[in-house]
């Protein structure tokens, strides 16, 4: 069934066709509308969930992990101020092994108070151990979220649903809301093989000394390392039923490109417009668009990207005294092979400021301009 | 030997509580749990932030109780619980009772807002805190549960506790919740049966216990059950039940109200206090047992 | 009860160990009997049988057998209070010889 949805809703529709049983959630825009919709979910019968209006995000968190360690599928929503007071419960939810699916909505953080997009909010969880899913179409959103739950349980290990502030929350867009006879097909039941039950007592997550905590950790990383074949795994089975692929990447154009753009949320369908009209003066352009960011695709990327003569990292994030984030992992992931292009980092649309198509071309400028990338960050539209 | 004679057990002999836990000797917050779980038997699942208790029950990939636990973060006692209560029952499990465990750092400071959102909210939970006066787990540190006069490795003699006990019963007897108790390791049997009747509740309850402890208030380990035996008879800490946050029970009347002074000075903690600031103490327990009878009458 | 004297847990590799960081096995492993240097000894001529030791002790190390207080020595840690709480009298905290 088509609707017309904003991207917030798409995140509903995708906790509730996903069959999430509790729900813990505090408002906070730009999300406010995926909790909207979710408790009228609740309230109305469409979705069988206990919604836990909880008096902070941190409590949001700390409800789910609780809902998860019971045996339950639990959901959350939030953005910036909120996933930072999560932090602390973000590690938690990831080291106690709890598949708990959160969407973030990316919101710069304060000061100043900005409700606009950048990815700064989630990149400062990188090192939590949750997956990251940036997605750029509401359609996107919706299919990943089912996906989130499905990978998830499968290693134990939470995922974020992450879209961009009002340029996809509050966008509505065009989106085929799979039938739940087909999602719960593809997404059985939550069913964990440990849980918190008095008929098999155990005490979860107790004080962990030095001759255990380490090879517990180990298995989180390992266990990640497992999560790209499994999410194109589940990607390729979600096509089969729904015909839509879900893949770590979307690389657009790139195969017998020269230059490409990787980038990461809506910038991404930005940047395809750009290549279009790239292609069409004879510039033979691509875009690499990274979906999944945690675990960070280092395989694909370097499969992508070595067969072009020029890559440009587009990053709506900063990581102070370093560089754009997405542009340290490309370059990590190329360093040390062999033949790989030169990578160009630029840093742009912070705090919700527009990357437009004009913002590509300059990138493209400044990059094709150039034959050695430095390590100088180029600020795209910023006032100097 | 007097063989005819029968054993009297006044509580529960199942034991869900099992020994080589790590408690120092003669803690007042293991006769706690060990009450708690005589009352609630095996069908409860428990969440314990960080206190004493998260080390007391043993290191991974141990435990020393029968019932489930979830180790929690510091400030989550009650919003994890509410999460495991939802969890439960989502997956088909309404019977089993879902229990907050903290100590009064994890409950006054810490975790004071998760408790608030959980109480206004009504959840289906029994929130304990086992108060021993200070963040003891972390070494003796003050916590605004410790009350005037106590010395705490941050308030050292020279600048001792000046600000009062908080008094988390009336916060949380402001919120109306369905039960609230204050109970005593000195009186297992009222315990107990108290809990009983809260397992019995729907809604928010909340035990504010009573659990001395030897290391931090600097007392004999065998004065445990004594020094919580004479908070209650010397009305520091009388036993009482609150119902929909304000019809208020005494549960034991005190016809012989003892003197603080004797309490105050069998724990070294308080060895620095002159007569007056010990008369000082006295006339605000008198204050405040007196506010409770006028509560009680009403 | 559970089990006494439970067994020591050893993982020989991560692969051995839950994916979740649950308990698999009892604490009653630790004997902590151990840290005792004062050992209650109970006169079981005075005893009234009144369920007073076993009743307050935290560990709790007092077993009922036969309807009679026996001190389970493997845990109990020493702290006193069976003896100071006795109403008889008959529990006397000696130095532990070791």
């Amino acid at each position: 069934m088509k609707k017309v949805m904003m991207g917030n809703h798409a995140l509903s529709y995708g906790a509730m066709l996903s069959r999430s049983q509790v729900i813990a959630a505090y408002p906070i825009t730009p999300q406010t509308q995926v909790v909207e919709l979710l408790s009228e979910m609740c309230a109305d019968g469409t979705l069988d969930a206990r919604f836990i209006k909880v008096e902070s995000e941190h409590s949001a968190m700390a409800a789910c992990i609780g809902a998860s360690v019971a045996g339950a599928r639990a959901f959350t929503a939030t953005s910036s101020q909120g996933l930072a007071l999560m932090h602390e419960m973000l590690h938690w939810a990831a080291g106690g092994r709890h598949p708990i699916v959160m969407g973030n909505i990316n919101r710069s953080m304060a000061p100043g108070w900005s409700i606009w997009t950048d990815q700064n909010d989630s990149l400062s969880e990188r090192d939590t151990g949750w997956m990251q899913y940036y997605c750029a179409s509401n359609q996107e959103v919706l299919d990943t979220v089912i996906q989130a739950f499905k990978v998830s349980e499968r290693l134990m290990i939470p995922g974020m649903v992450i879209l961009d502030a009002f340029a996809l929350s509050h966008t509505y867009e065009v989106v085929d809301v799979p039938d739940q006879a087909a999602v719960d097909k593809y997404l059985p039941p939550f069913k964990p093989a440990i849980r918190l039950t008095p008929s098999d007592p155990r005490a979860f997550g107790g004080l962990t000394g030095a001759e255990h905590y380490m090879e517990l950790r180990y298995k989180l990383q390992k266990d990640m390392e497992k999560a790209p074949a499994l999410i194109e795994e589940t990607g390729r089975e979600f096509e089969k039923i729904f015909g839509r692929n879900l893949g770590l990447v979307d690389a657009y154009r790139c195969d017998d490109a020269d230059f490409v753009f990787v980038t990461s949320g809506t910038a991404g369908f930005t940047a395809r417009v750009v290549v279009d009209e790239f292609r069409k003066s004879g510039l033979k352009a691509g875009n690499l668009r990274i979906k999944v960011f945690r675990p960070f695709p280092f395989a694909k990327v370097r499969e992508v990207l070595k067969k072009v003569k020029k890559a440009a990292v587009v990053d709506r994030n900063c990581s102070y005294g370093a560089h754009g984030i997405f542009y340290q992992e490309v370059k990590s992931a190329l360093y040390g092979e062999a033949g790989m292009p030169p990578v160009f980092g630029y840093i742009a649309g912070l705090g919700g400021r527009d990357i437009t198509t004009d913002s590509f071309k300059e990138v493209a400028a400044h990059a094709l301009a150039k034959d050695k990338a430095d390590e100088e960050i180029v600020w795209i539209g910023v006032k100097k | 030997m007097k063989k005819e004679k029968k054993m009297t057990l006044t509580l529960p002999a199942e034991e869900l509580m099992a020994c080589g836990h790590l408690a120092c000797q003669g803690c007042g917050a293991t006769l706690a749990m060990r009450y708690m779980l005589k009352a609630l038997g095996q069908k409860t699942a428990l969440c314990i932030p960080a206190c004493c208790w998260a080390v007391i029950d043993g290191p991974y990939p141990y435990s020393s109780l029968d019932v489930p636990i979830y180790h929690c973060a510091f400030e989550t006692a009650a919003s994890t619980a509410t999460g495991v209560k939802a969890g439960l029952e989502m997956t088909g499990d309404s019977e089993t009772t879902v229990v907050a465990w903290a100590g009064d750092g994890g409950t006054f400071d810490i975790g004071l807002q998760a408790l608030s959102g959980a109480a206004e909210r009504n959840e289906d939970i029994i929130y304990v805190c086992y108060d021993n006066e200070a963040y003891m787990n972390t070494g003796i540190q003050r916590s605004s549960a410790t009350p005037y006069g106590a010395w705490t490795t941050t308030t050292p003699v020279k600048h001792f506790k000046t600000r009062p006990k908080k008094d988390i019963v009336a916060i949380m007897a402001a919120h109306r919740i369905p039960y609230i108790a204050t109970a005593s390791i000195s009186h297992p049997e009222d315990f107990v049966k108290k809990m009983r009747k809260a397992k019995d509740i729907k809604g928010t309850r909340f035990f504010h216990v009573y659990a001395p402890c030897p290391t931090g208030w600097k007392s004999r380990p065998e004065d445990t059950v004594k020094l919580a035996r004479m908070a209650v008879q010397n009305a520091y800490f009388p036993l009482c039940e609150i119902e929909d946050g304000d019809k208020v029970t005494l549960n034991l009347k005190l016809k012989d109200k003892k003197p603080v002074n004797d309490y105050i000075r069998i724990q070294g903690r308080f060895r620095h206090l002159t007569e007056a600031q010990v008369a000082s103490i006295q006339a605000e327990v008198d204050a405040r047992w007196e506010r409770l009878l006028k509560n009680c009458a009403v | 009860m559970r089990e006494k004297k439970a067994k020591k847990i050893v993982f020989n590799s991560a692969e051995e160990m839950p994916t979740m960081i649950a308990s698999v096995g009892s604490q009653t492993h630790n004997l902590t009997g151990a840290w005792r240097n004062i050992r209650p000894e109970i006169d079981l001529a005075k005893c009234l049988k009144c369920g007073i030791c076993w009743k307050f002790c935290p560990e709790p190390s007092i077993d009922i057998v036969d309807e009679w207080p026996v001190v389970d020595y493997d845990y109990c840690k020493g702290c006193g209070i069976c003896a100071e709480e006795c109403p008889a009298k008959c529990i006397v905290m000696v130095e532990e010889r070791k």
